[in-house]
């Protein structure tokens, strides 16, 4: 097996393998230790910005990969053409991805620098925050990579890995990706990393950031629990 | 109507001395990790003043409790739902850690291994939260601390409002008073309704309002929603904290520790039955001067053989009827009407309420040319002003802090008139609307205030609660975080601590030179 397999085609099952049961077992075993990890009571100053642009770039961005690699070709060509797609892709992109680095710049900033954030951050807090801003302008630079083939065929062979990673064919993902360039495989590998530290770091309250307001909107103000069985 | 029980709080605050043993011994058990340095589930504060965190009162400012709409629904005045959601990121009504205090340790050590030199070695004040030096203490938990800094700064006190407040700075006519201070354990609480999680609930049988440290997940929307400011973000732990009522202590039929060792013995513990199906309706209350009667209507009556009936059906144990025929709190607060809630416009309906303090009569008493009504002083001659206190415990209506004050001095009267003078003085009573039984009552349970009859606290109904008692043998005890469990490595897979460690911040500069 060669490395390009391994690392597309393998290393994103034992990710999400290693994402999906970490999770499990810290929500089953270790749920008070999972949390937002706010440090907003520590210094209020700049967060308003700050926080808001990180979170909303990065959701944006996020649910953009998710519809953006996994929308299969046919599908999508009923509503937009391949180089459009990938056009609108760079553009929408580009500009949460911009909302997203200030705000990410400003929040490693504070995190560094801040005494009080500093001292109350633990080393996973630096490592998440320092790997989503190397991937974060790893994603912005492919823009730039990207603007010299319009045609949409590397979305095309990125979207095809994924896809076949979905319909459990890794030969298939790993022959697909392996011709683009190296700014996209660093990218991919560096984004399944991240999936594969998520269940030991604070991103997992991401999923309860996307589950909270469900049951919050369908219940009501106030709960009453009680002992008797 | 559906019936459910709650074990209330009275605190007597004309017999507070403020000594703060409540506050220490709240600390000590509840509040002395890592943390929660700067929280302090009991606190005690010298009024007037801004009070800790600074300016909780002012919800102009913090946007605590609820408000009424035009169409008379009711939410928390952070925002609806999705105005709570939206803030998600970054809550823009969330006090930072300096409007309570920066948490301060000394270095003792230093005293130890100091040098040999001319001076005398100090302990010098370092930061809980980033460890370096402070060089000046600017504020603390209990900062105003009888009448601590100038009037000026103090009198920002929203208790002022509708006050001609100036007067109050001249030094003849200047006043002050104790306001120990706990969460309120609210029938309508913000702080339930405003997280995200659902993590925040209330008791059933106690009525205590807890947050499930499990399912917390730290949005630190309750701290901004709870008006009283008496949610605290455990900045260490990523989630939030409160006062929990001594709930171990109270199922056991223990009084709360800020109770038990309250050397004035000015608290009281008793069930109040409620009716929950009016919490909604009461709390939308459209006057906020109405909201202290409509919640006295809450209260049920634990004599009444209907309400026995109801109770019963709605599965309130025998016991917790019988404690609450006998609750010292009912008594204060319904019977008598001398206990108010504190703060009653925020409409979360609080359940732990005030004797209002008497005060020194003014000079001008003494001199012989004020009202006296009957043997009884007026009220207005009072130092603390009336209105200061009705703005304090009824949304500014008088009537009722007036009526509780004259009740406290007609008790005296009466009793003087009996002891000292062997007179059965029946025109005081007549005045303030008491009879010969109820103010003997009162003066049982106001001034000599045995134990038995302030603190009347039902054990918890456990059985009820476990399927299979056998199974519960030998189990786990109170705890946090993954049960009895701490794990093996000193380093978690998931980044928490052993429970049973303490990580103090370390000095970052040792000592400068």
């Amino acid at each position: 097996m060669d490395i390009n397999t391994i690392l597309f085609g393998v290393y994103p099952y034992l990710a999400l393998l290693v994402c999906v049961v970490g999770c499990w077992a810290r929500y089953d075993r270790e749920q008070y230790s999972w949390k937002a990890g706010s440090s907003q009571i520590l210094r209020t100053r700049g967060m308003r910005l700050a926080s808001n642009a990180f979170h909303v770039g990065i959701l944006f961005v996020l649910a953009g990969h998710l519809v953006g690699l996994l929308t299969p070709e046919f599908i999508y060509h009923h509503v937009i053409s391949t180089p459009n797609k990938q056009l609108l892709a760079m553009v929408s992109g580009g500009l949460f991805g911009a909302l997203c680095f200030i705000g990410l710049t400003m929040l490693i900033v504070r995190r560094f620098t801040d005494p009080r954030v500093r001292a109350s951050s633990s080393f996973s807090d630096l490592l998440v925050l320092v790997l989503l801003y190397i991937q974060l302008i790893l994603g912005l630079s492919t823009i730039y990579a990207s603007s010299q083939h319009l045609d949409g065929s590397v979305m095309v062979m990125l979207a095809n890995w994924a896809q076949s990673l979905v319909l459990l064919q890794p030969m298939e993902a790993a022959a697909s990706i392996a011709p683009v360039s190296l700014v996209y495989k660093v990218h991919v590998f560096l984004g399944m990393t991240l999936f594969l530290i998520f269940p030991f770091t604070r991103l997992v309250h991401i999923i309860s950031g996307l589950a909270a307001p469900v049951k919050y909107l369908l219940r009501n103000y106030q709960i009453v629990r009680r002992k008797r069985a | 109507m559906k019936i459910r029980s709650q074990v209330g709080m009275v605190l007597n605050l004309d017999k507070c001395i403020g000594c703060h043993t409540c506050s220490i011994t709240c600390k000590n058990v509840w509040t002395s990790r890592e943390g929660m340095e700067y929280a302090w589930f009991n606190n005690v504060e010298t009024k007037p003043g801004i009070g800790y965190p600074k300016e909780w009162e002012n919800q102009d400012k913090w946007n605590g409790g609820w408000v009424r709409n035009r169409d008379g629904s009711i939410n928390p005045k952070i925002g609806g739902k999705f105005r709570v959601l939206a803030n998600i990121f970054a809550n823009p009504d969330l006090p930072e850690i300096d409007d309570y205090y920066e948490p301060f340790d000394f270095d003792y050590q230093h005293l130890h291994t100091a040098p040999l030199g001319k001076h005398q070695p100090t302990a010098r004040p370092r930061s809980l939260v980033s460890g370096k030096r402070m060089e000046k203490i600017e504020w603390g938990p209990n900062w105003e601390e009888i009448l601590g800094t100038e009037f000026k700064k103090r009198s920002v006190d929203r208790n002022f409002d509708n006050i001609q407040k100036d007067i109050y700075g001249e030094f003849e006519n200047t006043f002050m008073m104790y306001l120990p201070r706990l969460c309120e354990h609210c029938l309508n609480p913000t702080c339930a309704a405003a997280c995200p999680s659902g993590a925040i609930y209330k008791r059933e049988e106690d009525g205590i309002v807890l947050i499930d440290q499990e399912k917390c997940r730290g949005w630190r929307m309750c701290v901004s929603g709870c008006p009283y400011k008496k949610i605290y973000f455990n900045w260490k732990s990523g989630k939030s904290e409160k006062c929990i009522f001594c709930y171990p202590r109270i199922e056991a039929g223990q009084p709360t520790i800020c109770s038990e060792t309250c050397v004035g013995r000015i608290r009281y513990l008793g069930v109040l039955l409620y009716d929950a199906d009016r919490i909604h309706e009461v709390a939308s209350t459209e006057s906020e001067q109405d909201l202290y009667k409509k919640q006295l209507e809450i209260f049920l009556d634990p004599h009444d053989p209907a309400v026995i009936a109801q109770a019963r059906k709605d599965g309130v144990p025998d016991s917790v009827i019988e404690a609450a025929q006998q609750s010292p709190v009912y008594k204060l607060a319904v019977d008598w009407q001398l206990a108010l809630p504190l703060h009653p416009e925020y409409r979360t309906l609080p359940m732990v309420w005030y004797v209002p303090p008497l005060s020194p009569i003014q000079s001008a008493v003494d001199a012989g040319h004020v009202g006296m009504n009957g043997i009884i002083p007026d009220v207005d001659s009072l130092r603390i002003p009336v209105k200061y206190l009705a703005n304090l415990l009824t949304a500014g209506d008088e009537a009722p802090v007036l009526l509780a004050l004259k009740r406290l001095l007609a008790m005296r009267a009466y009793k003087r008139a009996q002891i000292v003078e062997g007179f059965d003085d029946q025109q005081i009573l007549e005045e303030v609307g008491l009879t010969t039984l109820q103010v003997e009552d009162m003066y049982r349970y106001l001034a000599i205030a045995n134990y038995e009859d302030r603190y009347v606290i039902p054990t918890a109904h456990r059985e009820e609660a476990m399927s299979e008692a056998f199974a519960e043998r030998g189990g786990c005890g109170f705890s946090f975080g993954n049960g009895c469990s701490t794990g093996e490595s000193d380093i978690n897979l998931f980044g928490t601590k052993k429970t049973t460690r303490r990580d103090v911040i370390q000095t970052v500069q040792m000592w400068e030179e």
